[in-house]
């Protein structure tokens, strides 16, 4: 740790405070900080924000819909960053409590982003007083804010000496702040890094003060580019302290029935987590060679689903790089402790080359992203990516899937060395990925121009390059300009909804629907599917409206799930939920009430879409490459399979046809297939055919507010 | 170092070391309070619950709550506890205890108090080389 680095920070703007302690989940209040006339004010939380938007994500939706207008854009001033937790973030006796969401206008999708994230942030800014952060403005120069619960205190400052990289700027705000060990542990930092400053695909870090390791250690909201967001306003680094926190620090209306269920899903996870998915030793790095068994794991921009080299990059090689026997949770009470971390890595390439740092990571993701999608199977550029991505504040998963993408185009010479200016950026090519990663960071080269993302270099291909636009749209895995997760879903017709049919672009944390519809079959028809496409979204939904992970959901499972009715719903565990909601804030709930609290919140973001000028049933459209193979080699890599469909889906013959033409078919079978599909779910969920939801529906639903139905009735 | 210790052969399950242990830690008699836990089995079997001092616990416990003193006694450091309960859960031997009138966890230190009172003799402070695991 570096010594104490004395820098005058001058404050620009200092607001006092009374902190409101949390009764029953919520403070009752939510800051406001406006970075253009440094202004920083209290808001209250209705009654409708608490009834119908619950916390987290629906606060955040709530909020950013009456800071913005019709127009804005997301470098805007008025284009806001809210962060919430929600009722129950900030719970220390069940694993997954902790996480907050994040919301704001996409520099990718010029839609609502929201993206969810561990480390201690949420929680504690809920426990300084605020039951939501809510940042407008921007600022002319680069400023922290600093919200002080202890001191009653929100100041914007200065930081002209402040770094921007996140592993730099975290520790040099702590160490400057925290006067004994205690006032780390309960200090958190939102920073981005200078990557974020020159891509649209920048993320934020979030801290959590790791009291093992005697260090801060970062999670990141990664999808969407709030990073971007964030460093366009000018904002170096949020910073919040708070009291202790205590067992109830959330004040709970009633903490044994709390503890009772958190108490017994700890030791569910000790008993039963090394036979399952062993999310203690290897994390979400499990995934990895599963879904390499099933054909689902990105291979070179999700042209194949498989590798033979996956073994190098498997969940094993991972729980030998983890530390191991550290409680690894992300906020307090998380037995389920996926968050590791790589101890004393050093870093190889660029700007920090021989640092030893603490490697967050990599999760299956990041593996699959900057990996085995970019043909890279070698566990160490792995890790010096995932470093960079974080420092620099890129989101993993869009640098992996947007860098799988100008792989495929060097290889396919839509893209050669001149014009990516000396990048020999073939699958594999790890040392290309890195350097363009690091351009990424600086804002330079061939590394400015990816870090657009997906959607943007695909028009600059066709624009500069003069490439085929259909090709690139059939290979370039992002819809509504969000790149694509890491799963390839060319057999889960569901799953392609799962993605495309979503209100922020081709996330898992919506629905993921691949083994319940392509392995176990579950969903045969598109009802069924339909059935999925609106339970699972709405019930993943309330996760992000409370302050849970949905790992533990999940992760984990009873001994006797599978004899359930629902086993991919785990009743046993949405029963936990129901109990831990009830018992934070004492508003009585059941299974179904899950469902119907997400649904407003839904249905209000479809409607947010829609107002911002997108959001309606072309804009659900998906790349071809995630129902089907695009190329010849794809197709005849699979060709067992994709003739046996020809013949038994469609009567067709595939002996007396070209490559060509089976491909055709296969094509027109699956994207009717897809539309059928639209259909199907926007009925369900109570939308015109053109994913506009209803009048009646927002009705029903309790959010028929005249600026909410003045939106749909336009396309009425 | 020394742990408490039990022979189910001598105890005659009247409770009175629940009892005083709850008096002693709580300054109340409720079970439920107590370090020590006496169950019944369906064949009339008695058994005991408390804890060994292995110390499995302190690897979970994210805040250093937990901690093994100089005589190897595993202890709960109230202050620095966030009450998240991950230590009952993690307990080999159920014998980390929680109750809705507090937020920290408890557990047997090893005081002696309920071997004094044993009326049977089935409790005794046991020096052992090195706590069980």
């Amino acid at each position: 740790m570096s010594e104490k680095t004395q820098t005058a920070r001058r404050v620009l703007a200092e607001y006092t405070y009374e902190p409101s302690p949390s009764e029953r989940g919520y403070t009752g209040q939510t800051l406001y900080v406006n970075l253009s006339d440094n202004t920083v004010s209290a808001r209250p939380v209705t009654d409708v924000m608490r009834e119908k938007f619950i916390g987290g994500r629906g606060f955040g939706l709530w909020l950013l819909w009456h800071g913005v207008n019709d127009h804005t854009k997301w470098n805007d001033p008025e284009n806001e960053i809210v962060i919430s937790s929600g009722p129950c973030g900030g719970t220390t006796q069940y694993a997954g409590s902790g996480k907050s969401l994040v919301v704001s206008i996409s520099p990718l999708t010029n839609v609502v982003i929201d993206s969810n994230v561990g480390g201690h942030f949420g929680p504690l800014l809920k426990f300084a007083g605020w039951d939501a952060l809510e940042i407008q403005g921007k600022a002319d120069q680069d400023v922290i804010v600093v919200i002080d619960g202890p001191g009653g205190r929100v100041t914007i400052e200065e930081a002209p000496d402040v770094p921007v990289d996140t592993h730099l700027v975290g520790h040099w705000l702590v160490e400057q702040m925290a006067e004994k060990e205690e006032d780390r542990q309960f200090m958190s930092v939102v920073s981005a890094g200078t990557g974020a400053e020159h891509a649209r695909i920048g993320c934020l870090n979030f801290s959590l003060y790791d009291r093992k390791r005697k260090a801060l250690r970062f999670k990141q909201a990664g999808r969407g580019g709030i990073g971007t967001v964030f460093r366009d306003k000018r904002v170096k680094a949020v910073v919040v302290k708070s009291p202790p926190v205590r067992g109830d620090s959330n004040h709970p209306a009633d903490r044994d029935r709390i503890a009772r269920v958190g108490a017994k899903l700890h030791k569910e996870i000790h008993d039963y987590d090394d036979q399952q998915n062993r999310m203690r030793r290897r994390g979400t790095s499990y995934l990895v060679q599963i879904m390499d068994d099933y054909d689902l794991l990105p291979v070179h921009n999700f042209r194949y689903g498989s590798h033979p080299d996956t073994p190098r990059i498997n969940g094993d090689v991972w729980e030998q790089r983890f530390t191991q026997g550290l409680p690894d949770g992300c906020w307090y009470g998380c037995t389920m402790a996926c968050a590791h971390a790589v101890d004393g890595y050093t870093v190889r390439t660029g700007p920090y080359k021989g640092q030893t740092v603490i490697l967050d990571g990599p999760e299956y993701e990041t593996i699959a992203a900057v990996g085995s999608n970019c043909g890279i199977f070698d566990p160490e550029p792995i890790m010096e990516m995932n470093f960079y991505c974080d420092t620099y504040g890129i989101d993993t998963i869009s640098f992996g899937t947007g860098t799988a993408f100008v792989m495929e185009c060097y290889e396919a010479g839509v893209l050669d060395k001149e014009k990516t200016g000396g990048l020999e950026l073939h699958f594999g090519n790890a040392d290309a990925a890195i350097e363009l990663l690091h351009q990424m960071g600086r804002g330079e080269g061939f590394g400015k121009i990816a870090g657009q993302g997906t959607h943007r270099m695909k028009e600059y291909f066709v624009k500069e390059f003069g490439a085929d636009p259909r090709f690139l749209q059939d290979i370039g895995m992002e819809a509504k300009g969000l790149e694509y997760s890491e799963y390839v879903t060319k057999e889960s017709l569901a799953q392609q909804g799962g993605y495309g049919l979503t209100n922020k672009g081709p996330q898992h944390d919506e629905a993921w629907l691949i083994f319940m519809d392509q392995v176990s079959n579950l969903l045969p028809t598109f009802e069924d599917k339909a059935e999925a496409l609106h339970y699972f979204p709405m019930f993943r939904t309330w996760f992000g409206l409370c302050g849970f992970c949905k790992l533990p959901w999940n992760d984990v499972v009873p001994p006797d799930n599978s004899q359930t009715d629902e086993p991919a719903k785990i009743p046993e565990h949405v029963q936990n939920y129901v109990e831990i909601f009830s018992g934070v804030t004492g508003r009585e709930v059941t299974k179904e009430d899950l469902v119907a609290m997400s649904e407003p919140v839904y249905n209000f973001q479809r409607v947010f879409n829609i107002r911002l000028g997108h959001g309606r049933r072309d804009h659900d459209d998906i790349p071809y490459r995630s129902a089907g193979p695009v190329t010849v080699e794809e197709y005849e890599s699979r060709a067992e399979r994709y003739d046996g469909q020809l013949q038994d889906i469609l009567g067709l013959d595939p002996a007396g046809m070209s490559t060509g033409e089976k491909m055709a078919a296969l094509r027109k079978h699956r994207e009717e297939q897809y539309e059928k599909l639209k259909d199907a779910v926007y009925e369900r969920r109570g939308w015109t055919n053109d994913a506009v939801p209803k009048v009646e529906t927002l009705k029903k639903l309790g959010i028929d507010f005249p600026d909410v139905v003045a939106v749909v009735e336009r396309y009425l | 170092m020394k742990v408490l210790s039990y022979d189910p052969e001598l105890c005659v399950g009247c409770y009175i070391c629940e009892e005083t242990c709850s008096n002693t830690w709580f300054k109340v008699t409720d079970a439920e309070k107590s370090n020590i836990r006496i169950h019944e089995d369906e064949d009339g079997g008695l058994s005991a619950v408390f804890c060994n001092q292995c110390g499995a616990c302190i690897q979970v416990c994210p805040t250093e709550a937990l901690y093994q003193d100089r005589k190897g006694i595993v202890r709960v450091r109230k202050k620095l506890c966030v009450g998240c309960l991950s230590c009952v859960g993690f307990c080999p031997y159920l014998a980390m205890f929680y109750h809705r009138d507090q937020t920290e966890p408890f557990k047997c230190i090893a005081c002696g108090k309920c071997v004094e009172e044993c009326p049977a003799d089935a409790l005794a402070i046991a020096d052992v080389e090195s706590p069980a695991q």
